[in-house]
């Protein structure tokens, strides 16, 4: 084992609790003897974290109506200064994961490793790998000094798996004072309704980008993907312009995908988007230019107009 | 109501990365932009100044190179001055020594209400830039805001969720990081550029804002990049082009991989 303790930073989704959280306990299984998780879900994740190799679960108390940031991090930072910390703590690259991964790291004065897709050892000690270039190169780093290894994993990094171990106990961790900081309290959440598959777990995913040339072209895409009972996706550019919510990008920014098979039509293959959707399985990509990025990452390529081939398709498909 | 806005200034995006083969980091040496990341900040700080009645926006900004090509685009478009640190020895500081200069720099510009940045920089993308310098100035922060309005001595966020977004209040000073695309950023107009020339730019070093030089840069870093290697490619694929038939190529790949 590379470390003695690590502590995974336990997400909520709705009531249960996240995959990216089941996803790095499978990986810190392999690096640490001991792999407990911090959370201020409570107790409701217990088992099924629990289930995925967890031996403790640690719960950030008073957090109701709180931002994550200032509690859990606070309560991580007392734990290592008062001696019962972890070598390291691994997090997702979500909207908590970093606020917590910022503030523990001025806490601990120690830095953060980010975008990681990787965890090896390298001389003994824990390094992050992190891929540049749209995943073309990957960068090893690794901390110089003994503080708190802080690492913030990208979504679908490693996949989830059960070891049927029995529910965590569960142990409560002291907040310190947090002064201003615990201060930003929620006074509402809005849950936007979507339907149909999630580009978190459908086999297919349909994406769009500027190549459909206007807002209209994106039904096409919609189309497309309720035939193949796929999530529809969509580059920044579109987001950005505002055909689609935010929801729908991949990339970078977005969402990190890895379906059965991704399909880009009318997308360049900008690098940003590449790192969201090149660990697809298999990628179909329409373009009209030949020099497109996106063709050195296809396994099937189609050179022409997404306003010629995708009606084909759609009506071929309709047709079975 | 005084806001400041943290600028990164960036190389074009539109050129090519590339790794400096002696410290494996992205080389910064050419002319510098605003990050288009930070113009949103920018916008949005403007916009709640105007909203407030008065005030002003301040800029702060760590680069190489005394460089402030960006900050006059920020300046052009309506922001009253800027800090401006650049120094030598930050050559190589990771995200956590940024932020301990920044926190710096902007206590330096004063008196500021309300601290932006964006969600995360267009090259470095740590992302943990905005919630370590709330941490460093002991404030409150919220991330990921789509909207902001402030009432008094609270500042109303929409932060984005992974379920949608939560109504966030805070009180002020506060740090709020803003997601990119959630305003238009204005054109500098032709007086707004000629008018940024003479707005003042407080240059600084590392020894006027207190911090030690031994804690920042590569020194400061506690990370180390130990490899740099080709990640595995994958395999070359089919490319066709349409002759009008291609969907059909399309429809048998699906079919092969029993996904219809
Ligand atoms: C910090 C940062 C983060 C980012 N994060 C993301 C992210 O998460 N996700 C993301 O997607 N992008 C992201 N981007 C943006 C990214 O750099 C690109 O700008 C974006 O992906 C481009 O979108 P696009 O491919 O739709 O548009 P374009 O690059 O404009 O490409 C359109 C493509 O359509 C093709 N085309 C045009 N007409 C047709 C036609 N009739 N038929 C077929 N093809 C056609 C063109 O040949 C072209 O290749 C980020 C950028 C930055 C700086
Ligand atoms: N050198 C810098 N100068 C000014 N602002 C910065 C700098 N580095 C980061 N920031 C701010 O912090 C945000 C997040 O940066 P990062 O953590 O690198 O993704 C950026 O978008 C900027 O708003």
């Amino acid at each position: 084992m590379t470390v003695a303790k690590i502590w995974v930073f336990g997400e909520a989704a709705g009531d249960t609790v996240s995959n990216t959280t089941l996803e790095l306990l499978a990986k810190a299984r392999t690096l640490a003897d001991t792999v407990e998780v911090v959370t201020a879900a409570g107790n409701d994740i217990a088992a099924a974290v629990g289930a995925h190799g967890a031996s403790k679960v640690l719960t950030v108390p008073g957090t109701d109506g709180k931002l994550l940031g200032a509690p859990v991090a606070g309560a991580i930072a007392a734990a290592i200064e008062a001696g019962t910390g972890p070598d390291a703590v691994l997090l997702a690259t979500s909207y908590d994961g970093r606020d917590v991964a910022g503030r523990l790291s001025v806490k601990a004065d120690a830095p953060v490793i980010t975008n990681v897709v990787d965890l090896v050892e390298r001389d003994g000690a824990l390094a992050g790998v992190e891929p540049i270039f749209g995943g073309t190169t990957n960068v090893v780093t690794k901390f110089t000094t003994d503080k708190v290894g802080i690492f913030l994993v990208r979504p679908k990094s490693f996949a989830a798996e059960e070891t049927g171990g029995g529910a965590a106990a569960v142990e409560e961790l002291a907040v310190p004072d947090l002064g201003a900081s615990g201060a930003p309290t929620i006074t509402n959440r809005f849950v936007e309704e979507k339907t149909g598959p999630s580009l978190d777990d459908a086999a297919v995913v349909v994406a769009g980008g500027r190549g459909l040339g206007e807002k209209d072209n994106y039904q096409l895409v919609e189309d497309l993907a309720k035939l193949l009972a796929a999530a529809p996706g969509a580059s920044r550019a579109i987001v950005d312009a505002g055909w689609v919510p935010y929801s729908y990008q991949v990339g970078q920014t977005g969402k990190v995908v890895k379906p059965t098979v991704y399909i880009a039509a009318g997308i360049s293959g900008a690098t940003q988007h590449l790192v969201g959707m090149k660990g697809s399985k298999n990628i179909i990509a329409i373009n009209k230019d030949p020099e497109a990025p996106i063709f050195s990452v296809a396994d099937l390529g189609i050179v022409g107009d997404v306003h010629k081939v995708l009606p084909k398709l759609i009506e071929a498909l309709q047709g079975r | 109501m005084n806001v400041v806005v943290c600028v990164k200034q960036i190389p074009d995006p539109a050129d090519p990365g590339a790794l400096d083969p002696s410290t494996k980091t992205l080389k910064r040496d050419g002319k510098l932009i605003l990050d288009e990341s930070d113009s949103y900040g920018v916008e949005m700080a403007l916009q709640l100044v105007d909203a407030a009645g008065g005030g002003e926006v301040t800029l702060v900004s760590m680069a190489p190179n005394s460089e402030v090509g960006g900050l006059r685009t920020a300046l052009a478009m309506g922001a009253a001055k800027a800090v401006l640190v650049s120094d030598d020895a930050l050559a190589g500081t990771d995200a956590l020594g940024t932020a301990k200069v920044l926190a710096k720099a902007i206590e330096r510009a004063g008196s500021a209400d309300l601290i932006l940045t964006a969600t995360e920089s267009s090259d470095g993308y740590t992302g943990t830039v905005p919630e370590q310098i709330a941490e460093l100035l002991s404030l409150p922060s919220v991330t990921f805001a789509k909207e902001i309005a402030v009432d008094g001595s609270t500042v109303k966020v929409q932060r984005q969720t992974e379920a949608g977004y939560d109504e966030v209040e805070s009180p002020l000073p506060a740090v709020v990081s803003v997601t990119a695309g959630v305003v238009e950023p204005r054109y500098p107009s032709f007086k707004g550029i000629m008018a940024a020339k003479s707005k003042p730019v407080d240059e600084v070093k590392l020894a006027d804002l207190g911090i030690d030089a031994g804690s920042v840069g590569w020194a400061g870093g506690g990370q180390e990049i130990v490899e740099v290697a080709e990640a595995e490619a994958r395999e070359a694929g089919t490319i066709i082009e349409d002759d009008g038939e291609a969907f059909g190529k399309i429809v048998e790949f699906l079919d092969d991989l029993k996904v219809i």
